[in-house]
């Protein structure tokens, strides 16, 4: 049976979506190392960049690690497996807190300390009055970084 | 389904749809505004910046459903020649554009105070520009043609490609790491659960009901605009070939 020209089209326009589709996931797979907007603590220990090399990196403030020295600031970002000290001089972002997520931009220092040029909060998809996050803190189903289970159902 | 490809009997269903449709915008509207700006709590991280969530994600939503509405179209165009399909694409396009440019400036806006930043070169931002800069590609290409139906098959087959940019936006979050948190709609073992707290979500959901009848109206009334300019460049041409036809034959004569 001869196909018709329209299910010739419906044909032809599928394979060629696919092939795009394909070609699009081999070329994003390709630059995952540049699509990636930061490096945990885990992955620059394990690349190990020069400190001419710039790059991003990200994780949570350790809580208690924040040190304010004039308008110079330190502190740990860890990823709850290995951890990064960074310092930094300049304005923090009104979201920045210990145990909430921070991006950082700048370069490693001869001594392993992260020099920071910028410093962004990164903020979390859980959305709540301070009513709740203060019932949840009470109660001990808070966790730092993490979701809080704000609307999750019991799942007992 | 293909008696629907009719513009005539479409455009008879549309037009019994849109002053329910534009009712519910009012009225949706009507709620989800005072609800999201004034009447819902302060989150406890942002304060009263969440509010800006409100305007800022059903935007989003709405950019990428709109494209995808308009791929879906220029697919059934392309395969079935359903003037009706181009006819929804093209009345789509700029109302999909806006929202997308909505969702942007308002991310923008939120990301100065609580970011540090006003734009980064993260997967989901930039997947995000990268669909205004689709919908623009595509009003742009669809008028570029002195022929109008080449015109549109160009720009069909542009909404096609570009339609891959959508599951790119959608699981930009969740593929890379980026400084955009991740969507508020988890997916588990146990299924959907919802990563912002019932008060702050009944506005937001009121809010995106408001946005899809607002397009639902606006489409509507896009579409009835393009087939009266469709009458008027027929009536042109007839108009402008008359005398046309005329001289050619006294020349033959």
């Amino acid at each position: 049976m001869a196909m018709t020209r329209k299910r010739r089209r419906l044909y032809f326009i599928g394979l060629a979506l696919l092939g795009l589709c394909a070609g699009t996931a081999l070329v994003l797979t390709a630059f995952q190392d540049n699509i990636v907007f930061f490096f945990s603590p885990t992955e620059v220990a394990a690349k190990k960049p020069t400190p001419s090399q710039r790059l991003r990196i990200g994780g949570l403030v350790e809580a208690g690690s924040v040190q304010k020295t004039g308008t110079t600031v330190s502190f740990v970002v860890t990823d709850n497996a290995n951890t990064l000290k960074v310092a930094y001089t300049g304005i923090l972002p009104d979201l920045f807190r210990e145990g909430q997520g921070v991006v950082a931009e700048g370069h490693m220092g001869a001594d392993g300390t992260f020099q920071a040029r910028e410093v962004l909060a990164k903020h979390d998809e859980n959305y709540m009055p301070r009513e709740v996050a203060d019932a949840l803190k009470k109660s001990g189903r808070w966790q730092d970084g993490g979701a809080p289970a704000a609307t999750e159902a019991p799942s007992n | 389904m293909h008696k629907y490809a009719n513009p005539t009997v479409f455009m008879r269903l549309a037009n019994a749809v849109l002053p329910w449709a534009a009712g519910a915008c009012v009225l949706l509207f009507a709620v989800a505004i005072p609800l999201a700006l004034y009447a819902s709590p302060a989150d406890y991280q942002q304060g009263d910046t969440v509010r800006i969530m409100y305007i800022h994600v059903p935007a989003a939503i709405l950019g990428e459903m709109v494209y995808g509405l308009m791929a879906a179209a220029s697919a059934t165009y392309l395969i079935w020649r359903h003037q009706l399909a181009a006819l929804i694409a093209r009345a789509a396009a700029p109302i999909g554009a806006i929202f997308t440019a909505l969702c942007l400036i308002t991310g923008m806006l939120w990301g100065q105070p609580m970011w540090g930043t006003f734009w980064v070169w993260d997967a989901r931002l930039t997947s995000m520009l990268l669909l205004l800069f689709l919908y623009v590609g595509y009003l742009a290409l669809g008028d570029a043609f002195e022929d109008q139906e080449r015109g549109e098959k160009a720009a069909a087959v542009l909404a096609l490609v570009g339609s891959v940019n959508i599951p790119i936006i959608i699981f930009s979050v969740e593929w890379w790491n980026t400084l955009h948190q991740g969507s508020i709609f988890k997916m588990n073992g146990e299924g959907m659960k919802v990563t912002v707290s019932p008060e702050m979500l009944a506005p937001l959901f009121t809010m995106m009901g408001a946005y899809v009848a607002f397009f639902v109206t606006i489409l509507v009334l896009r579409m009835r605009i393009e087939i009266l300019n469709a009458k008027i460049r027929n009536a042109r041409i007839t108009q402008a070939a008359a005398p046309m036809v005329a001289t050619q034959a006294a020349q033959a004569r």
